[in-house]
């Protein structure tokens, strides 16, 4: 046991003691606010850098007023189509709305002509401000009068909570929620990919070198497999509590020097316009902060810590057999291939069905299997998980580790000491099979 | 110090050694000889407990080989190699504890091996910014820091430039004067004639040939005898290849045909002065062939 302890020590050290873990671990916090800052900064300059695009109105119903806004200014002046494409065409104008004479009930044959291809966001624009004003034209056809519509007119927002089996209310937001679950899941399959592979070039270069040879004969296969394995993880478990350490120094700062606004939170959402519009008002960091305060923390980081660490055993095993059983990093692609699948499955599944419904079967069969739910749990976690199918999914993880640890040791224990021959998927199950 | 005894070891069908028997005698330098492929890695890698044997036994110092020998024995692999960035003192510390050092003793000997070699001053270099021939000083260090009793080396030339190899040579000769027994393994029998003591010869799985060197040597009779002679006065028997001829001055090679050096002399004299005559032995390596001819199985 006093061995295993060596090896772990010796992976934590010469890891931990190298130039690339200290730039990695400082500049990593630092680099993703960056980016973001970036991005909202470029998002900022476009807007107000965005000269006023003016549209030309040819309308034949003499029926609409479109309103300017802060990007498009509508200009009426009565002209023809033809006349109004020239001035597309001289640059006068951006494009031209046409407004043929159509049945307001079923409105045909409205265009926009321009020099480029227009946004979506401007078609989009045009479409919801133009079945607005048919709307408001046919009801006013009907007899209701423009200032009870604006009076009618109301903006509604829903508030969601769950329900608590003590009956305690919770405020919810799927934003936030959404947020969590990407985050960690993303995290852990980085983490995953990244540690797995050090382990399995770790491998490789014991076994290029023949060190193995050396170490075999003091302690087991499966200790110095072990050993690697918990090693590097320690690596990875210390870079992650630095990050976290960094990024909520780094965030208190940021949020004293900025007022209480959270500038990831908004970045987030620049970013990703997609989640803006799902958002409420997010001005309001009040509600915000009461969300995120009506998460189970303690859950949650437990949760996380548990499956990061889960998943990284599971895999990192697998990681050793394929180092175990190549002579050079080159030839592991063909190996990797049992190990690359499931955790893109896994990737990809947060995102296609996990985040997009936390309850469906499929997200719940991803995140009960041990290949997958490492990433697809993290997803449903902060939306709330029954207990026992954490306890399942648990329970799975850690039967799948053992279940991986000693399919990667009987490939490990022999393929560490297997040189010059390339091997294929049978010389793999034949290690497998054979009994000593 | 080290028998063995009926050892079987198999890969799916291909047998790698077969009912090996062997006694490595205390102190002394034994060789394993072999071709490629012959088994002696397999041989190594079981006394080492890398792997297991399928039957037969091996015994250190009149026990069963088991965790508590690995301290007393010391490899140096084939192909060699260190973690390139690691420095020298944590790499050696690492494997002086891998080998069941505390952590003082370990200290304690790291530096005074260093200083035995002179190179303290690299303590914290980096493996990969030390040259081919400074690393293979810290490998053989690392072989022994932990005083084995057995040093088990295999191919240990190969890829030695001959100053070197000289100065391997001389550590081997000085260990083997402290008392360490030294188990040898190479395929290029020619190289370990002058340093072994004795050797046992591997071929396909199975001992062909042991014992001292000189025994060995004794057991097979001279092929040929080298000679030469001066004031040449008549023209030699066909058979007799010669080697060189200068003026009266010729050097030859006699086979011996089952005649007695004697016999050879005589029938040598009557050609002219005899000024030199000497028995050649085989070589390790033609006794090897010879052997294994004989055996029947080349």
């Amino acid at each position: 046991m006093h061995k295993v302890l060596l090896v772990i020590q010796r992976e934590y050290l010469a890891r931990v003691k190298k130039k690339s873990f200290l730039i990695a671990t400082l500049l990593t916090p630092l680099i993703f606010p960056a980016i973001m800052a970036v991005f909202v900064w470029i998002a900022v300059e476009e807007k107000e850098n965005q000269s006023l695009r003016v549209i030309e109105v040819v309308d034949e119903t003499g029926l609409f007023f479109m309103e300017s806004s802060e990007q498009y200014a509508f200009s009426s002046s009565g002209k023809s189509l033809e006349e109004a494409k020239t001035l597309v065409n001289s640059g006068e104008r951006y494009g031209v709305l046409y407004l043929p004479k159509m049945e307001l009930s079923a409105p045909q044959g409205i265009q926009f002509y321009g020099m480029e291809n227009p946004s979506t966001s401007l078609i989009g624009y045009l479409e919801g401000a133009l079945k607005r004003k048919i709307e408001d034209q046919r009801l006013y056809a009907k007899g209701i009068d423009p200032i009870v519509l604006k009076e009618i007119r109301t903006d509604v927002k829903i508030q969601s909570l769950t329900l608590g089996e003590a009956g305690e209310e919770k405020i919810t937001d799927a934003t936030v929620n959404y947020a969590i679950g990407f985050l960690s899941g993303i995290l852990i399959y980085l983490f995953i990919f990244i540690y797995g592979n050090q382990i399995m070039q770790g491998v490789i270069e014991e076994k290029s070198t023949r060190i193995v040879e050396i170490l075999v004969s003091s302690l087991k296969p499966f200790q110095l497999m072990m050993g690697k394995i918990v090693g590097i993880g320690a690596v990875g478990l210390t870079q992650f509590l630095i990050w976290v350490l960094l990024v909520s120094t780094l965030s208190t700062v940021v949020m004293g020097v900025l007022g209480m606004q959270m500038p990831q939170q908004q970045a987030m959402e620049m970013a990703n316009p997609e989640l803006m519009a799902t958002s409420p008002d997010t001005g309001q960091l009040g509600e915000i902060l009461q969300v995120i305060h009506g998460i189970d923390f303690v859950t949650l980081v437990a949760a996380f810590v548990f499956y990061f660490l889960g998943g990284y055993l599971l895999y990192g095993a697998l990681f050793a057999a394929v180092g175990a059983a190549v002579d050079a990093p080159s030839d592991a692609q063909q190996f990797m291939f049992p190990i690359t699948i499931p955790l893109l499955v896994g990737y990809m599944g947060l995102f296609v069905f996990v985040l997009q419904d936390p309850g469906s079967s499929t997200s719940f069969w991803l995140s009960i299997i041990p290949l997958t739910s490492p990433i697809a749990m993290m997803g449903r976690i902060s939306y709330g998980v029954p207990y026992w199918e954490l306890g399942l999914s648990m329970g799975l993880l850690v039967l799948g580790f053992f279940g991986t640890t000693w399919l990667a040791a009987k490939i490990y224990r022999i393929g560490i000491l297997m040189h010059g021959t390339k091997p294929s998927y049978k010389v793999l199950w034949k290690w497998l099979r054979s009994s000593n | 110090m080290l028998e063995i005894h009926q050892l079987n070891k198999a890969y799916g069908s291909h047998k790698a050694l077969t009912d090996l028997d062997l006694v490595v005698p205390q102190g002394g330098i034994f060789g394993l000889l072999g071709p490629n492929g012959a088994g002696k890695t397999t041989l190594i890698r079981i006394i080492n407990q890398i792997i297991e044997q399928d039957s037969g036994e091996v015994v250190m110092d009149g026990q069963r080989l088991s965790g508590e020998s690995i301290r007393k024995i010391g490899y140096l692999p084939e192909e060699r190699g260190l973690y390139k960035k690691m420095g020298v003192w944590d790499q050696l510390i690492y494997f002086s504890r891998i080998k069941g050092l505390t952590a003082s003793e370990a200290k304690q000997r790291v530096q005074l091996w260093l200083e035995k070699f002179d190179i303290a001053s690299w303590k914290n270099k980096k493996i990969e910014d030390l040259s081919k021939g400074m690393a293979q000083k810290i490998q053989f260090i690392a072989t022994v820091i932990h005083e084995p009793r057995l040093l088990i080396l295999d191919e240990p030339f190969s890829g030695f430039d001959p100053v070197n190899a000289a100065l391997l040579k001389d550590e081997i000769l000085e260990l083997k004067k402290t008392g360490t027994t030294i188990l040898l393994s190479t395929h290029r029998m020619e190289s370990v004639e002058l340093l072994c003591d004795q050797v046992a010869m591997i071929h396909k799985s199975k001992k062909i040939l042991d014992g001292s060197i000189r025994e060995i040597k004794s057991r097979f009779r001279p092929l040929e005898i080298r000679a030469s002679i001066d004031q040449l006065n008549q023209e030699l028997p066909a058979h007799w290849q010669v080697e060189s001829r200068e003026g009266g001055r010729v050097e030859l090679l006699l086979p011996v045909n089952g005649q007695s050096p004697n016999q050879l002399l005589q029938e040598l004299m009557a050609f002219g002065q005899v000024t030199s005559f000497q028995e050649r032995f085989p070589s390790m390596e033609e006794i090897f062939i010879q052997q294994v001819n004989a055996s029947g199985h080349a």
